[in-house]
């Protein structure tokens, strides 16, 4: 049995974690990259489709990256096999059993997979990531596909959402785009960054780029604190990384407090403005 | 142009997930229903796009008859017709999504300039159908886009990566997918659901091939466990919360 893996960047950690992925199926699991060069998804594609045809494996794993699940559909596309797509485990067999998350990981799934090779990308975060594998580079196939024909560079302003170690949110609790100053004011003081539930940016109080949740942005901070957010499944999906999580609402009911592992019950306009006058206590300014 | 807008009916799940008996479906009973959040946006942008260069749109949605739903409140924020590929309700893989929308694009008279896509939908998040439909057309595909412009038929799409933005330069026709944030809907008018009862909407009913990817069953993740420390309530909680802060090393 062999299995291939697809490795973004020797460092990639979505990557590393594909790699323990296929380590889990078959321990001596072949780790490819493609080389270098403008990104082009169909390109890459077809060099995994080659590869697969020299080498016949039972298997091939991608991360559940944006350019994992798009070369990896382009693959399936292209041999007219089943892929599933942010897998939590695998069972292999004919066919293969997987476990793979819907909902933005809100659910799982059970599913029988017919085909072969089998295709499969893993979910972020599902296992840990291997040490780094010996890489074998292989060259992109195909001529005159769409590839990445020119970068812009962000305008960095502030902390971002993805590295901030404190995120300090406000849902449709917060009541307008106005009311988004005490959530400013205490991102500003503890040097975390302001986000924002789906609610919010329907509303057009706050910029896409704030959300966070299942088609916004998924954090990690060490601390998350989420202000006038009921907790949809929609926006938990993407502050399942933080480490600590404290909510702050007046339902004492509402859903989020089932994931927090802090509660401040009340109004989120008088809560916030004492907690920053606490933090200026305590820092003497 | 022309621009197609695939879409799909998913629930709104609020809170909390509850499963039907037999674990194969979320009990929606007590839900309402809405379109997947990128593949709204598809829709916005495929008005956006005609109501800048000329032309019709059309949204397509595999689904049961209630999608028809879905169908009309696209419509009534400016997507011209329907096309309505019927099932009973019970959930397709890909491949044989994918394969019934080739069908359907395929039978129409008038050629699609541009087919758009959400970049995954918000309940199965397969990552794949709008893949396989380039591929069954033989058109380029590009994906996760949040930016489109027309520059001699062709498309400059904008994709979000860490650090900025990629661009890429499509050739039309051509199949793109989107991600939330691309534009920000617009609601729909009142004299605009209107208009969208009068929209014609064309019913195809296909037959679905056996599954490759079959789901067996659905199972809710374990629950965190958790059970939240309560600091206290309303303003006097501050003192508690800043502790908390200095306990977590981010004062």
């Amino acid at each position: 049995m062999s299995v291939l893996t697809l490795i973004e960047a020797p460092d990639d950690e979505l990557s590393l974690q594909a790699y323990a992925f296929a380590q889990a199926i078959e321990p001596d699991a072949t780790a490819v990259t493609i080389a270098g060069g403008a990104y082009a998804p169909a390109a890459w594609a077809q060099a995994v489709v080659d590869l697969i045809a020299q080498r016949s494996p039972s298997a091939v794993v991608a991360p559940g990256s944006d350019r994992g699940n798009e070369v990896m559909a382009h693959v399936a596309a292209q041999l007219d096999q089943p892929m599933a797509a942010n897998c939590v485990s695998v069972t292999p067999g004919d066919p293969a059993t997987v476990v793979r998350v819907r909902w933005g990981g809100s659910l799982l799934e059970e599913a029988r997979v017919h085909g072969s090779p089998l295709l499969v990308t893993t979910a972020p975060h599902a296992v840990a990531a291997a040490p780094a594998p010996e890489v074998e580079t292989i060259p992109a196939a195909g001529n005159g596909t769409v590839s990445v024909t020119e970068h812009v560079a962000a305008t960095t302003a502030g902390v971002s959402l993805t590295d901030a170690d404190v995120v300090v949110s406000g849902g449709r609790g917060v009541g307008s785009a106005e009311g988004f100053q005490v959530i400013e004011e205490l991102a500003q003081l503890l040097g975390g960054a302001v986000g924002c539930s789906r609610a919010v940016t329907s509303a057009g109080w706050r910029p896409h780029t704030d959300q966070v949740g299942q088609t916004g942005t998924k954090i990690s901070p060490e601390i998350y604190i989420a202000c006038g957010i009921s907790g949809a499944t929609q926006h938990m999906a993407g502050c399942k990384g933080a480490k600590k999580l404290l909510a702050i609402n007046e339902d004492g009911e509402a859903s989020i407090f089932a994931s927090a592992d802090y509660a401040v019950i009340g109004d989120l306009h008088e809560i916030l403005p004492a907690i920053s006058a606490e933090i200026r206590k305590a820092k003497g300014t | 142009m022309n621009v197609l807008v695939c879409v799909k009916r998913v629930p709104l799940t609020g809170g909390k997930i509850v499963l039907t008996d037999d674990e194969r479906a979320i009990q929606t009973r007590h839900l309402g229903f809405t379109v997947s959040p990128h593949e709204e946006c598809g829709a916005e942008e495929a008005v956006r796009l005609i109501e800048k260069h000329g032309g019709a749109a059309t949204v397509l949605t595999l689904g049961p008859p209630e999608a028809e739903e879905q169908l009309r409140d696209l419509m009534a924020i400016g997507v011209d017709r329907g096309l309505h590929l019927v099932t009973d309700g019970a959930e397709w893989d890909p491949q044989a999504t994918a394969a019934a929308i080739v069908a359907a694009i395929r039978q129409q008279p008038e050629q699609q300039d541009l087919i758009l896509f959400g970049n995954e939908s918000a309940d199965a998040g397969n990552y794949q159908v709008a893949i396989r439909v380039a591929h069954a057309l033989g058109v380029p595909v590009v994906t996760g886009i949040k930016a489109i412009a027309v520059e001699d038929q062709a498309l400059r799409c904008e994709q979000e990566v860490a650090g900025g933005r990629d661009v890429y330069r499509v050739p039309m026709p051509a199949v793109v997918t989107v991600k939330e944030g691309i534009n920000l809907p617009r609601y729909p008018s009142v004299p605009g659901r209107l208009r969208a009862k009068r929209k014609p909407v064309d019913t195809i009913s296909p037959t679905p091939s056996e599954p490759r990817l079959e789901m067996v069953k659905l199972k809710l993740p374990e629950g965190s466990g958790k059970q939240a420390q309560i600091l206290g309530n309303g303003p006097d909680a501050a003192p508690a919360v800043v502790e908390v802060l200095a306990e977590v090393g981010v004062l």
